[in-house]
């Protein structure tokens, strides 16, 4: 995703390397075993041994939504907890902002705890004996604030998560959304960098789920916390993640923008998975569009225009200005009328309404504009023509591997939302929009 | 299979062959025990003579219709008007019947025990919730202390401390314990994992999160675990009535020794009415949960 591209001067602020959490009394005999080559089935079968995470390794950037996907028993949950050591890890190291923290002592550990990393809980694990407020600044208290100090940092945390006025109430009280809320509060409360997110979402019934889901986004986009999101739901890692981790039996499978996994799949399971996706919410213009080639340049005069249809069999053009900056477009009649009566000049017969999407549109908005245009869609970025979309281009990407429905039923949620970093990107040219155009 | 069959038979034979001196091994402890700790046993008995002592003097000073006043209005605060006014009249029918000093001892014995049940109970069942091991000892040890035949502990306790209020205590407080350890573990053990986990996750010390989040949360099911102590040591005081703990125990000892049927009965009814009372009261402290008046916190 071009929005996100500066991410890739930062550093990594979270790195995994070889991780392995293998339950069970025989774990670190069963980690040599399974070194040597010898399988998972194998080592289940002749060892007390329960391999949840198996040789995973990944890094985490500042400012980034990492997602770590799977079905149930895939290992996500137990690779989230080894990331703040609620379980020791087999083997492997984890470093953040490179610190170790297999290394730690205890002590060196809760301190982590308290300044790097909070948490959020599918169930949201709030305390049912404390109110939102003491909930929210358990952190604090943790960490021997004084008492006013928390309950302004507490506020100013519910504030964020949209709960002010409910901080003396107790979690019973509140709605699954709330109490999540709450959770997510008490993880803010204490200024730590990353956020680890267990299933935060999942407890939730849809409708909450995507309002959670976008004010995470928000938050997140105001915030710049590093963020470790694990979820089951396939939709939910797509809208969600800069990046995705495809988890199955303990291993990672395949880790890249949702784009990346959508067209190419790393192995047959994700591939098998990632069809239950709405690929028109995830695929965008940037990633179909082609070069553009009924394109001229104004100071062209209309019989070249007319040529140039004719040559390209096309009854309109898009005229672009220096640097490819795009003007606008003009059609076969009006230029052949314009060649008739003498005009040499291109710029009276322009039309400025043009359809134009941003690279990071994603394809289920161009299908209107696309329908109704009689050119290929003009993808612009600053002003600047970079490319078009096709009808056919746009047909074939939804065609690639349809499947038509939206979602999975469990989790149809980035199907009726779209994300509001790619809608800042809309762009329009001139003084219409889209919906406006011919 | 064969080789557990063999290893039956040999014990088996062992065993019809040879009598086991389980007997003569518990009697060399119990006499090394006497000889070597002794100091420990007298310091024991001065102390818990001292408690005793002191709780009953406290329950008897001021005059009988007063104390039974106080506790009519300790069940009223406690589970309301009512139960408030039924305590009231069961104290005073137990002063009218002539037994109050002796409800007043055992109720002191009674409450001295059981302290001190849930004072090394409660400990030792934190240690069996967190520990795998511990629990798989600490169960058939229980097993035991709650079903060897309550008699049997009072031998032992009269050559460590005599006679007197002392040896009642000691019996009481082991065969009490047992529900504290349980119910604790129990408690602790219900605590949702992951309000555990969040507590950790946000660098909580492990002392600092049985404070303040198991602890609390295991509260109801730990206050079931007191009142079940209260209750069993309420029984066994009765039998320490035997070996001279005196009491209500004492009263239907001589009852049943004497064929005085009268006696007999009034003693039981006074430790029926205190039974309730005991009982009522601390159902009512368990009951109270789920933070809707959590002063505690």
């Amino acid at each position: 995703m071009p929005g996100y591209g500066v991410m890739h001067n930062l550093m990594n602020k979270l790195e995994i390397k070889n991780l392995y959490k293998i339950f069970g009394k025989d774990g670190l005999r069963a980690y040599e075993l399974i070194r040597n080559g010898v399988s998972l089935d194998e080592v289940r079968g002749c060892l007390d041994a329960f391999p949840a995470v198996v040789d995973a390794s990944f890094d985490v950037k500042e400012g980034e939504i990492f997602v770590v996907m799977g079905l149930s028993g895939s290992g996500k949950s137990s690779l989230v907890r080894c990331m703040n050591r609620l379980y020791e890890p087999t083997a492997g190291s984890i470093s953040i902002d490179g610190v170790d923290l297999t290394r730690l002592s205890q002590k060196e550990l809760r301190r982590l705890r308290l300044e790097k990393i909070s948490m959020v809980f599918q169930h949201f694990a709030l305390f049912p004996h404390y109110s939102v407020l003491e909930n929210t600044g358990w952190g604090l208290e943790v960490k021997g604030v004084d008492k006013a100090a928390i309950k302004t940092k507490a506020l100013e945390a519910l504030e964020m998560v949209g709960l002010s006025g409910w901080e003396d109430k107790y979690p019973h009280q509140l709605s699954g959304g709330m109490q999540q809320r709450v959770g997510l509060a008490r993880a803010l409360a204490t200024d730590t960098n990353i956020l680890l997110m267990d299933e935060a979402f999942s407890a939730l019934d849809p409708l909450i789920r995507n309002e959670m889901q976008q004010q995470l986004v928000m938050l997140q986009g105001d915030l710049q916390k590093t963020v470790v999101f694990i979820t089951h739901d396939l939709n939910e890692a797509m809208y969600l993640g800069d990046r995705i981790a495809i988890m199955k039996d303990g291993h990672i499978e395949q880790i890249g923008t949702a784009e990346d996994i959508l067209r190419n799949p790393a192995t047959e399971y994700v591939a098998a998975f990632i069809e239950q996706v709405d690929r028109s919410r995830v695929l965008t213009a940037g990633s179909i569009m082609s070069e553009p080639v009924a394109v001229l340049p104004i100071w062209e005069g209309p019989s070249a225009a007319l040529r140039t249809m004719r040559e390209r069999q096309v009854s309109a053009l898009h005229l672009v200005g220096p640097k490819q900056y795009l003007l606008g477009v003009v059609y076969a009649d009006e230029v052949i009328s314009a060649v008739r009566t003498g005009e040499s000049e291109l710029e009276p017969l322009v039309h400025p309404e043009v359809p134009a999407v941003g690279q990071s549109t994603p394809i289920a908005d161009l299908l209107v504009s696309s329908a109704e245009y009689m050119l290929p869609l003009p993808v612009v970025e600053e002003g600047k023509l970079v490319g078009v979309v096709p009808r056919v281009a746009l047909l074939m990407a939804l065609g690639e591997r349809v499947n038509a429905s939206n979602g999975n039923g469990d989790g149809d949620v980035s199907a009726g939302v779209s994300n509001p970093a790619r809608e800042r990107e809309l762009q329009t040219v001139g003084v219409s929009s889209a919906s406006s155009a011919k | 299979m064969v080789l557990v069959a063999v290893v039956t038979g040999i014990v088996t034979w062992l065993l019809v062959v040879f009598r086991v001196p389980v007997g003569d091994w518990v009697e060399s402890i119990v006499n090394w025990l006497t000889a070597s700790a002794g100091w420990l046993f007298d310091f024991i008995r001065v102390i818990v003579n001292w408690m005793t002592g002191s709780l009953e003097r406290v329950l008897i000073w001021p005059p009988s219709y007063v104390m039974a006043g106080v506790f009519g209005i300790v069940g009223w605060r406690a589970r309301g008007l009512g139960f408030g006014a039924l305590s009231f009249v069961g104290f005073v029918l137990i002063q009218s019947m002539r037994l109050w000093n002796d409800a007043m001892s055992t109720l002191s014995l009674v409450v001295v025990a059981a302290f001190v049940a849930v004072i090394v109970g409660v400990p030792l069942g934190i240690l069996a919730a967190n520990s795998e091991i511990t629990s798989r000892i600490f169960r058939p040890v229980l097993d035991f202390m709650q079903t060897l035949p309550v008699f049997v502990y009072l031998i032992p306790a009269i050559i460590f401390f005599g006679i007197g209020k002392v040896p009642g205590v000691f019996a009481t407080v082991i065969f009490a314990m047992p529900p504290a350890v349980r119910l604790t573990e129990l408690g602790l053990r219900q605590v949702d994992q992951e309000v555990v986990e969040a507590a950790e996750a946000f660098g909580a010390p492990k002392f600092k999160i049985l404070r303040k989040v198991q602890l609390p949360l295991a509260m109801p099911t730990l206050m079931a675990g007191v009142n079940q102590v209260i209750m069993l040591a309420l029984s066994m005081v009765v039998t320490a009535g035997i070996v001279g703990a005196g009491g209500l125990g004492a009263v239907v000892y001589r009852g049943v020794t004497r064929l005085d049927v009268g006696l007999g009965f009034e003693g039981g009814l006074a430790v029926v009415i205190l039974a309730i009372f005991l009982d009522r009261l601390t159902g009512a402290l368990s009951g109270r949960k789920d933070g809707q008046k959590s002063t505690a916190t």
